[in-house]
């Protein structure tokens, strides 16, 4: 190891001129083995101490990596199906495949056994790196089915002992392999990796689809390092920059952040030490670059505010006063406009006491930029963040444009909107609202889908985001209101906007998700899932005692606090003339959490508007009809696949309507 | 199956089992004039996952007891790696090699997980009393080889997340599982588990189950377990003994003990006349 941190280029591979620049990920490795070779490419934490390999150690790694491949038959052209949480290795993995000339397929590694076998057996991938017994188990369930797999390939070997190893290897084994067959096998392995060029497929992505079976989205080697090129420069990313890996391999973003961009400027992926300690390892590594989806932020929001609650009367007081302070001047001082000195001294004196320790304790002190996207963020959250000092901002993106579409500059942020067009990209909204765009990231195809390809990207490159929005006068910034197809009509004419509405709802701790209907309808009513622990934490302090989510849900006061909400909610969208009409007029409270195990959500927590609506149809109609409860029985999956069936008699409450637009509302 | 060769069998799912590696010779035990162990031989060989159940009462603690050393017979003899065992203090007993986790967890509640586990490393620390007040010497060497062994353990068990949280603050399934990690801490030859499952749900105890499994598959520990639920006995246990009154009343593999009569009577309640 120590010879190849002093000579790395030997053994790495070809790359290209400086004219062309690095036209791989390989390439990329390759360069940074030689340039960066020093600096951590990779940590992660293990057995209490975070372990890390320098980007010299991790290419001599990912090429033995590579080389093991070889060695167990890999083809170019061959798929190569990566389970498992987001660990060094399984990174390496998918660089190594690259380097044998295969693509490889991240999967969701939450995803039940029927879903992984759709892909599997769509992608036909011929070797399987999982990451642990629990993965295995899934793909040895399935694989009569999958006649394509070959070889199971796992890295944590615990509990496999007794597995049949006739098609199964442990990494390091394989690792091992490579290294040994390194001398016959490296002339055939360079010839791979000096084969691939910028039109070779970089990455197979399924995206999770709230409608239909997932699509293999096809980005190539020049989607990716465009786009990481093209956003690393719009935000100034470089080597010494670190992020934490901690969202799902198979998403995208993930793929961008910890293999585009890291690849591209050289900066280090930190792997947590398992799922449940991402907050800890947060704070231990404090990012300097870091993205979240929004509800990441609303949760750490709504456990800074409990334990505020909690807090002595003089630290809530500070507390109180300098997020007062804050939130007047931070985003401005954060902006850069002109604030002043009285209020720039009273938020240096809030650093010190409060807002400096809290970073800390988030594990925000580093964070230079900060991303937030998926879904709508709520204004409070959002400003809380910036009033920090933290420079979060928002983008827009999909699987289909190597993520970015649009993206906030430093100093334009807002929370309604998702910024101008990303370097490259460019936008065109449609008559009727749907915003298109083409960029150099924008996808190859859908794998084996030449019809859905067809019906996405036009001939001339243009794609269907299936999102409706505009552009702001005056500032150029693009704002999303809906999903193009979920934007519809009431029986009056009126717009029916359900996702503008879910999401003010959702900016309330109290509520986790809803579901508007009234599509065609005359008026709108809504499903609601409360918030186990916001509204769990709120009824232990008002007394309130329960036994399930199921009795939580249904008790009177929270009802009441839902309806309280909802009344807000519908006043402030009387305020639009133009959204008048999607005001809730009943609601009901769910009894389970809306879940993707149940087909419910995507795997990204998008709820699946259609599946909803089939399932629940006696809820709607109860809420259609003037019934004042229903009693439903529900079907559940467990974790581990088993079904089971929930009872449960739901109450249905009438909500306070704001008169207005062309016709009285309320009875 | 009924008696395997004294260099070990083979189980159904082709783990091979070592020669016998403690044996209890007629053991009795009274507390005054009540028989709480009448006259019970078996053994415990190497590798293997032994079991030993009983309705209420039938006397399994106390011969977990008698195993650990906390009581010491009356009567009979314990062998323990192929010599006699002399009553023995329970801390001789844990430098032997036997080390347990408790029907009633008895952590530290106060301390961290970490440090707890820390604790069952203790027989297998060299440095003295001073030394290690002043972390001075080899102490310092030594307790950091200590804690990577821990922290193998902490990896093994999935209990990353709570490693600085102090103990009390813990549900009840992670106390349990801390105090497995704790047992295992010390790399016993033989561990005994009174009641692992005790007070779990489904989901706990198939947990706790796959790190009983795993435990002895990747360490090659030998497990004596008392168990009150049967089914887990009988998805774990390579051998079973049965008890009931402090008598044995069956003794073999989970299939044969299934369908002995006497313990079929023992738990679906036949009139004792």
């Amino acid at each position: 190891m120590t010879d190849a941190v002093a000579q790395p280029a030997p053994d790495s591979g070809p790359v290209l001129g400086p004219a062309t620049g690095p036209a791989s990920i390989p390439a990329l490795l390759a360069r940074n083995a030689a340039r960066h070779g020093a600096k951590p490419a990779w940590r992660e934490k293990e057995f209490g101490i975070w372990q890390s390999w320098t980007w010299a150690e991790a290419a001599v790694e990912i090429r033995a990596m590579a080389l093991g491949f070889l060695a167990r038959g890999l083809e170019p052209g061959d798929y190569v199906a990566i389970i498992g949480r987001n660990r060094p290795q399984l990174y390496w993995s998918m660089i190594a495949a690259q380097m044998c000339g295969a693509v490889p397929v991240p999967l969701y590694q939450d995803a039940v056994a029927e879903e992984m076998a759709y892909v599997l057996d769509h992608c036909g991938a011929r070797f399987v790196i999982a990451g642990d017994q629990e993965q295995v188990d899934k793909v040895l369930e399935i694989q009569d089915r999958l006649p394509a797999v070959e070889r199971i390939v796992y890295l944590d070997g615990r509990g496999m002992r007794k597995y049949d190893h006739a098609r199964m290897d442990a990494l390091a084994a394989l690792v091992a392999d490579g290294r040994a067959a390194s001398p016959e096998r490296g002339a055939e392995l360079d010839a791979r990796i000096a084969a691939l060029g910028p039109d070779s497929t970089c990455v197979m992505l399924y995206t999770s689809g709230t409608t239909g079976k997932p699509k293999g989205v096809v980005l190539s080697n020049r989607n990716i390092i465009e786009t990481a090129r093209n956003s690393s420069e719009f935000d100034g990313l470089r080597a010494g920059d670190e992020v934490l890996a901690y969202l799902p391999m198979a998403w995208v973003g993930d793929f961008i952040f910890s293999i585009g961009q890291a690849l591209w400027t050289g900066f280090c992926v930190n792997c947590p030490e398992s799922p449940d300690t991402m907050m800890t390892d947060l704070r231990e590594i404090g990012p300097t670059y870091f993205f979240a989806p929004p509800r990441v932020f609303e949760g750490q929001l709504t456990n800074v505010m409990i334990r505020m609650e909690d807090a002595g009367r003089l630290k809530q007081w500070l507390f109180h006063r300098f997020m007062a302070t804050a939130r007047r001047v931070g985003p401005a001082i954060l902006d850069g406009r002109p604030v002043a000195l009285s209020d720039r001294l009273a938020y240096a004196l809030g650093d010190l006491l409060v807002y400096g320790p809290l970073k800390n304790t988030l594990g925000y002190s580093r964070i230079r930029v900060g991303y937030t996207a998926g879904e709508a963020i709520g204004p409070e959250i959002f400003d809380f963040y910036r009033a920090l000092g933290i420079n979060l901002k928002q983008l827009y993106g999909q699987t289909e444009a190597s993520v970015f579409i649009t993206q906030q500059p430093d100093g334009e942020v807002r929370s309604d909107t998702v910024g101008v067009p990303s370097p490259g990209v460019e936008l065109r909204i449609a008559d009727n609202g749907e915003v298109f765009y083409r960029s150099p990231g924008t996808f190859v195809e859908y794998y084996k889908n030449a019809e859905s390809t067809a019906a996405t990207k036009d001939a001339e490159g243009w794609v269907a985001t299936g999102d409706a929005g505009f552009f702001e006068e005056g500032t150029g910034h693009l704002r999303i209101i809906d999903r193009a197809k979920d934007v519809g009509k009431m029986a009056d004419g009126r717009l029916f906007a359900p996702k503008y509405v879910e999401n003010k709802l959702k900016f309330y701790p109290a509520i986790l998700e809803a579901v508007v209907f009234g599509n065609g309808r005359d008026r709108c009513t809504a499903f609601v899932n409360i918030d186990l622990a916001a509204v769990g934490n709120w009824a232990e302090r008002n007394n309130i005692a329960y036994s399930s989510y199921q009795e939580l849900s249904q008790h009177p006061d929270v009802r009441g606090m839902i309806k309280a909400h909802i009344a807000e909610v519908n006043a402030s969208i009387a305020a639009d003339p133009m959204l008048a009409g999607c005001q809730i007029h009943r609601f009901l409270i769910l009894h389970k959490e809306l879940d993707a195990d149940d087909g419910e959500m995507t795997r990204t927590r998008k709820v699946r508007r259609r599946v909803i609506e089939e399932k629940y149809v006696d809820l709607i109609d109860a809420l259609y009809g003037g019934v004042a409860s229903i009693q439903t029985e529900t079907e559940v999956t467990y974790e581990d696949g088993r079904k089971g069936h929930i009872r449960a008699t739901l109450v249905i409450e009438e909500a306070a309507v704001v008169a207005g637009g062309q016709r009285m509302a309320a009875e | 199956m009924n008696a395997p060769s004294p260099d070990g069998y083979t189980t159904a799912d082709g783990r091979s089992i070592g020669p016998v590696l403690m044996e209890m010779k007629n053991i009795t035990l009274r507390f005054g004039g009540v028989k709480a162990i009448t006259d019970i031989s078996f053994d415990i060989r190497e590798g293997e996952i032994r079991a030993i159940i009983g309705p209420n009462g039938a006397g399994k603690s106390s011969m977990l007891n008698v195993i650990s050393g906390f009581y010491v017979p009356q009567e009979g003899e314990v062998w323990f790696r192929g010599a006699r065992r002399p009553a023995m203090k329970p801390f001789q007993v844990a430098r032997q090699g036997i080390a347990r986790t408790f029907q009633n967890i008895a952590l530290f509640e106060g301390m961290s997980v970490l440090d707890n586990i820390m604790t069952g490393r203790l027989t297998l620390m060299k440095s003295g009393l001073m030394a290690q007040a002043l972390w001075w010497g080899r102490a310092e060497a030594e307790e950091t080889a200590h804690r990577a062994e821990v922290e193998r353990i902490i990896d093994f068990l999935e209990i990353q997340h709570i490693r600085k949280t102090p103990v009390g603050r813990l549900p009840y399934g992670l106390k349990k599982r801390v105090e497995l990690a704790r047992a295992l801490a010390a790399e016993p030859k033989l561990l005994l588990l009174d009641e692992p499952m005790a007070g779990m749900n489904v989901e706990e105890k198939e947990d706790m189950s796959r790190f009983i499994l795993d435990v002895n598959d990747e360490f090659g520990t030998t497990i004596a377990l008392i168990e009150h639920d049967m089914g887990v006995v009988m998805d774990l246990s390579d051998r079973v003994v049965v008890m009931d009154y402090g008598k044995k009343i069956g003794d073999g593999t989970p299939d044969e003990v299934r369908s002995n009569q006497a313990v079929i009577d023992a738990y679906l309640g036949v009139a004792h006349d």
